[in-house]
């Protein structure tokens, strides 16, 4: 009770009120900070405070005075809490700046929990082929890569003295006799699904084959294709012809063109080797040798059940890695298969 | 196939002029793909010189060398300029040349490369000062030029049978100026291994005149002996044929008699034999050899003198022995077949020829052979001695039946010619050609098949381009293909031969439309979602191999049976994985060795579980032109071992690295128990973990990963001893999951509650329990025992120290409680809650923390 702000008053005066006012005014202008001005508003506008005091006294006072009276407190105090509420809008804007400046970071050195992590982008682009084929209606099939010969060569019309079944070039399953190969090409997958479905059969089988190949710039002996085969009633070269182009306007751009090149290979007949005009080449515009293809084997056919007098249709089949190299201009196949992370984060998320 | 230009030209007619670059594109067009171009790689000025005289002058170093004086051209003003050393016998035209060989007379004409001139290396040729003397050029050898391996001093051009003037420009008198494409021949295609085989494709590519070489044998009147007795009775006797084919079907023999087998072969022989990838080796196999490229028809040539008795084309005795003619002793296999005489092997048929019979020097009568062998026998011979040959390459492909008197006829007319002597007027076959089987070839096939709009006039025109008969029946055509075309059988063969001729660039684009499709599968989209949320949260995706060793085997899990490889790449890899994470450590490995030290890593990929031993199968395949049974086929099946696909992934050094304001965070377990449930999370399964211990892994901090009760992974840290061992540092946490296992037993829907949005009751709870009960045990029984109102638990807190007895500790959960219906009390909360308490009571002998 020493605050002399808080001295009882007699009775309400112009002095007093004045006083009571201008001792407010002054806690006001004092307060430094929210806190002070906080306490600074329960002495000077609180009750108990002189202004309260004051205003109690009203009912004391005779009653022709009270309005003369009432109205110099009234006003005063509106003033006081007009002044208080001002400086305490005014106080938390620099106080809030205030605390807006100290939590200022560098924003080019703020920490991270996350790492990011890449796909492999051989990876991506077999499902960014499939999704073309997908699109078009075909449906993705799938198979073993450890397969028994019979899928992976005499269906395919391969002969059982053909060089490919050689040690020399497909991966053989001990003991002798067991007639389990590593599948040398996505192939198998086809004659499965021609197998198992119903027909017409549009199909893609995107996925990993093996070939004894010592692995260097362009060789590996683990790698990647993608085939394709339609059989259906009609089907003719000009609908495999058809199928590519679409595929490679959607993967070099408008001006891709397929160029046939007659070719040999035991499970198409007619067969051609298959050039991909890439007009978005980096070097410019060229042809790139990019798979095989033709009319599926009459004995193909017969292999699945199917009848090769009713049902005629065509494959085509590519390296993914290879693809990959002259899509994004890679020169070494090593680069996809050591797994060392620099090179698929390089790709991220995208092909 | 190499093809000489100059000698294709002798059989089409090939534009003066054309580019190797023309060349390609015309047999491009026919299916014969480009693989390179061949040149001598040499310049003028060379020319033919001779030498007037020469003095030979010992050097300090040992050598003697000769300073010549030789003769380069007959006119005064002949090109270059003399050394100004001067010479005694003719200004400009006569050189003074340094020469180190010896094997030359005055009066001999050589080869002179003068400088400017360029020989194959390259060496280019200029005036230099040598042995105190200044060479104006160099007399050549024929290795320095290009054409042979001899080393023995320089080319003498009487050697060749030439004697040119003076001054002929010496790289169009030796064949040098020509030059040779390589294409690549399909495996169907065997007659295209021959100029004769490749002319014909020109003229199909470009319609120029075929001469069919076969039908124009002799240019020159080939002396000739009487007809007789065949000398060398030849008998063909394959009891064992190899799938029922007979080994040798013809076998041709011509005789030539009084041969001087020591003269050199020509200089237009050699030049086109080198360039056609063939190295001169006498005249006699010279010729063999040549006329097999001209022709397709592999020849071999015996020493007529040191057969012994008749021939007889047969297969081996098991054990049976031949030295062939690289001097090798072979031990014979009794599906190898053999060309014999009265004292055994004297070749492996179309393989190649034995050392007894070989043609040498003295040889002066020589026994031609030409013949047909099956194609399988020949293959699996040559595969079988490692002796793949120019001969093997061709029989394995199949050689025209037809052209073989012929080559037997062109190649003794050539030794007449090049090498004198006479030849026997009979040429002698045994066996016979058989007849080939017409193909029916409906009307409108072609077009049904190729979907152009060729005309029947280009399809009848473009197979009897080819070479085929074509006969017009009611319904199409009856079309006998020519001898040397074995690879055409049926009307499809038939339709690619109009193609390949009428050109490919005839086909038109058609989009065929599919039926509708059912899009990617559930199990396609989930893996692809997994892959997304892996990666998404830092791992990098890699692609080790499948090939893993013994003791990589051995390194993590359990020892499941493995499949090995016949004939792995190399000895140590040749077992296939049973788990990713050894192939996951190998490319961990070789990123540290490249300082790559935080490492994330995944793989998606197939293991191989052979459930039972692998075996031989016992019966033979079924053929592979007729659907086989269903009984059949799901035999083929069920030899197949399990290949389920699984995801592993690696974590090692830091997985939150060091940062402002951010200390480091070592992977371990927890990342790896993170990765398995982001996996669950994204193919949606709920997976639970249990402490386990797996050899390899910490016993401490491994877990098996569950769902329910079915295990379908593991994820843990590599045990200490382990990551050292396999030089990874620090920890190494693991985690791979059986991925195809893990998307069965997912819910294939998700079912969901409704959302109560009445006001929740939070509570926490601290139980006490033993400190070997896991944590997720008590979580677990206090979700049971709380019942339907409690919404949410987790633990928040583990703590053991001062207040517990030694041996337990304390758990805390966060509980949240609602009900769908009403606002609970505090007091429906904490009844649940004590619920929950009763419950890790029972099973966990927990208490409630006072």
């Amino acid at each position: 009770m020493s605050d002399p702000a808080a001295t009882p008053h007699a009775g309400i005066t112009e002095p007093a009120v004045a006083e009571a006012r201008d001792a407010a005014f002054a806690a006001i202008a004092a307060a430094a900070n929210l806190s002070e001005l906080k306490a600074a508003r329960t002495r000077h506008a609180g009750e108990g405070s002189p202004l309260a005091q004051l205003n109690g006294e009203l009912r004391n006072i005779p009653a022709e005075q009270r309005a003369a009276a009432g109205k110099l407190v009234g006003e005063t105090r509106a003033r006081v809490t007009k002044a208080f509420e001002a400086r305490e809008a005014e106080l938390s804007a620099i106080e809030e700046a205030a605390q807006l400046a100290a939590e200022t970071v560098d924003v080019t050195a703020v920490s991270s929990r996350w790492t990011p992590g890449a796909r492999h982008p051989l990876n991506l682009l077999m499902e960014q082929i499939g999704d073309i084929f997908v699109g078009m209606g075909w449906e993705i099939a799938e198979g073993p890569e450890l397969e028994n010969e019979w899928f992976n060569f005499d269906a395919l019309n391969t002969d059982a003295d053909h060089p490919a079944r050689t040690m020399q070039d497909t991966f053989f399953v001990e003991p002798e006799g067991s007639n389990l190969v590593l599948r040398s090409q996505t192939s198998p997958v086809q004659i499965r699904s021609l197998l198992e479905r119903e027909l017409p059969v549009y199909v893609v089988a995107p996925g990993k084959v093996f070939r004894k190949d010592e692995l260097d710039a362009t060789h590996t002996p683990v790698f990647h294709q993608v085939e394709g085969i339609a059989i259906d009633k009609g089907l003719t070269m000009a609908h495999l012809r058809g199928t590519l182009e679409h595929f490679a306007r959607l993967m070099f751009g408008a001006e891709a063109k397929i160029r046939l090149r007659p070719n040999f290979f035991p499970f198409t007949e007619p067969s051609a080797e298959m050039d991909v005009w890439q007009p978005n080449a980096k070097g410019g515009a060229r042809w790139i040798e990019w798979g095989g293809c033709g009319m599926v084997n009459r004995n193909v056919l017969r292999a699945a059940g199917i009848d090769p007098d009713e049902y005629q249709g065509f494959a085509f089949g590519m390296g993914i890695e290879r693809t990959l190299m002259f899509r994004n201009e890679l020169k070494d196949m090593r680069d996809m298969v050591e797994g060392d992370i620099r090179f698929s984060q390089q790709f991220g998320m995208v092909v | 196939m190499r093809v000489p230009v100059g000698w294709l030209r002798e059989f089409t007619d090939v534009p003066v002029g054309i580019t190797p670059h023309e060349l390609h594109a015309a047999l491009v067009r026919v299916g014969l793909e480009e693989e390179d171009l061949h040149t001598f790689e040499i310049e003028g000025p060379i020319v033919v010189g001779q030498v007037l005289e020469f003095v030979d002058e010992p050097q300090s170093n040992g050598k003697t060398i000769r300073w010549c004086q030789v003769r380069v051209s007959t006119s005064s003003t002949g090109e270059g300029s003399s050394t100004g050393e001067g010479s005694s016998a003719g200004g400009d035209d006569v050189r003074g040349i340094v020469c180190g060989a010896h094997n030359f007379l005055v009066g001999d004409k050589v080869v002179v490369t003068l400088p400017g001139a360029v020989l194959p290396g390259p060496f280019p040729i200029a005036a230099r000062k040598t042995y105190g003397h200044v060479s104006d050029g160099m007399i050549a050898s024929a290795r320095e030029l290009g054409l042979g391996d001899e080393h023995d001093g320089i080319l003498r051009l009487a050697e060749l049978g030439l004697d040119p003037e003076v001054g002929t420009d010496a790289i169009a008198l030796l064949g040098l100026d020509d030059w040779a494409v390589e294409v690549n021949v399909t495996p169907d295609r065997g007659y295209a291994l021959s100029i004769r085989g490749i002319a014909r494709e020109y003229s199909h590519a470009t319609g120029a005149e075929f001469r069919d070489p076969a039908l124009h044998v002799s240019p020159v009147e080939p002396v000739e002996t009487p007809a007789g007795e065949n000398p060398v009775p030849v008998t063909l006797n394959d009891e064992t044929p190899i799938r029922g084919n007979q080994g040798c079907t013809l076998f041709v023999t011509r005789v030539v008699r009084g041969v001087d087998s020591t003269r050199h072969t020509p200089a237009w022989m050699i030049s086109r034999l080198k360039l056609a990838g063939i190295r001169s080796i006498s005249l006699v196999v010279d010729i063999s050899n040549y006329v097999m490229i001209e022709l397709g028809q592999p020849l071999h040539a015996y020493d007529l003198d040191a057969i012994r008795g008749g021939i007889t084309v047969r297969r081996a005795v098991k054990g049976e022995k031949i030295t062939t003619l690289d001097d090798q002793e072979r031990t014979l296999d009794p599906e190898d077949l053999l060309i014999t005489d009265d004292e055994g092997p004297i070749g492996l048929a179309g393989v190649m020829g034995g050392a007894r019979t070989e043609n040498g020097p003295s040889t002066t009568d020589v026994l031609i052979e030409a013949a047909n062998f099956d194609p399988i026998s020949i293959a699996r011979s040559a595969r079988r001695h490692r002796l793949p040959s120019e001969a093997s390459k061709r029989f394995e492909r199949g050689v025209d039946p037809e052209v073989a008197a012929a080559a037997a006829t062109r190649a003794a007319v050539l030794l007449v010619e090049l090498a004198g002597g006479s030849m026997d007027a009979q040429t002698w076959q045994v066996g016979e050609i058989a007849d080939r089987d017409p193909i029916a070839l409906p009307a409108g096939y072609v077009n049904a098949i190729v979907g152009a709009d060729f005309t029947e006039t280009e399809t009848t025109d473009s197979l009897t381009a080819i070479g085929a008969t074509v006969e017009t029946t009611t319904d199409g055509y009856r079309v006998t293909p020519p001898t040397w075309r074995p690879d055409l059988r049926d009307q499809a063969d038939l339709a690619e031969e109009v193609a390949r001729i009428v050109g490919y660039d005839r086909i038109p684009a058609v989009l065929p439309t599919a039926p509708p499709g059912r899009g990617l599968t559930r199990e396609q989209q989930l893996r692809r979602s997994a892959a997304q949320v892996l990666t998404a949260n830092g791992l990098t995706e890699v692609m080790a191999y499948p090939f893993v060793s013994a003791a990589q085997l051995e390194q993590f899990g359990e020892s499941v049976p493995a499949i090995r490889l016949a004939n792995p790449l190399d000895g140590v890899a040749d077992r296939l994985r049973t788990s990713l994470l050894p192939g996951l450590v190998s490319v961990a490995q070789r990123n540290l060795s490249r300082g790559l030290v935080d490492l994330a890593l995944v793989e998606f990929g197939t293991v191989f579980l052979p459930d039972t031993a692998i075996v031989a199968s016992g019966t033979a395949l079924p053929p592979g032109d007729a659907r086989p049974s269903d009984a059949v086929l799901a035999a083929l099946d069920g030899s197949i071992p399990r290949q389920p696909r699984r995801v592993a992934a690696l974590f090692l050094g830091d997985a939150i690295r060091k940062q402002p304001g951010q200390q480091a965070a070592a992977a371990g377990l927890s990342d790896a128990l993170a990765a398995a449930h982001q996996v669950a999370h994204a193919v949606g399964a709920s997976i639970r973990v249990e402490a386990a211990a797996y050899r390899g892994f910490h016993p401490g901090r491994t877990a098996a990963i569950l769902v329910g009760d079915e295990q379908v992974g593991i994820a843990g840290e590599v045990l200490p001893s382990l990551a050292a061992e396999l030089d990874l540092p620090g920890r190494v946490a693991l985690v791979e999951l059986d991925l195809d296992r893990l998307m069965e037993l997912a819910p294939e829907e998700v079912a969901p509650r409704p959302i109560g949005t009445l006001p929740a009751a939070t509570q926490d709870l601290s139980l006490v329990v033993a400190d070997t009960v896991p944590a997720g045990e008590v979580l677990a029984a206090v979700i049971e025992g709380a019942g339907e109102l409690l919404e949410h638990a987790e633990l928040v807190d583990d703590y053991r120290g001062t207040g517990l007895e030694p041996g337990t500790r304390s758990l805390t959960f966060a509980l949240r409680f609602r009900a769908a219906d009403r606002t609970l009390t505090a007091a429906e909360a904490t009844e649940a809650k004590m619920a929950g308490v009763a419950s890790a009571a029972a099973k966990c002998g927990a208490t409630l923390r006072e």
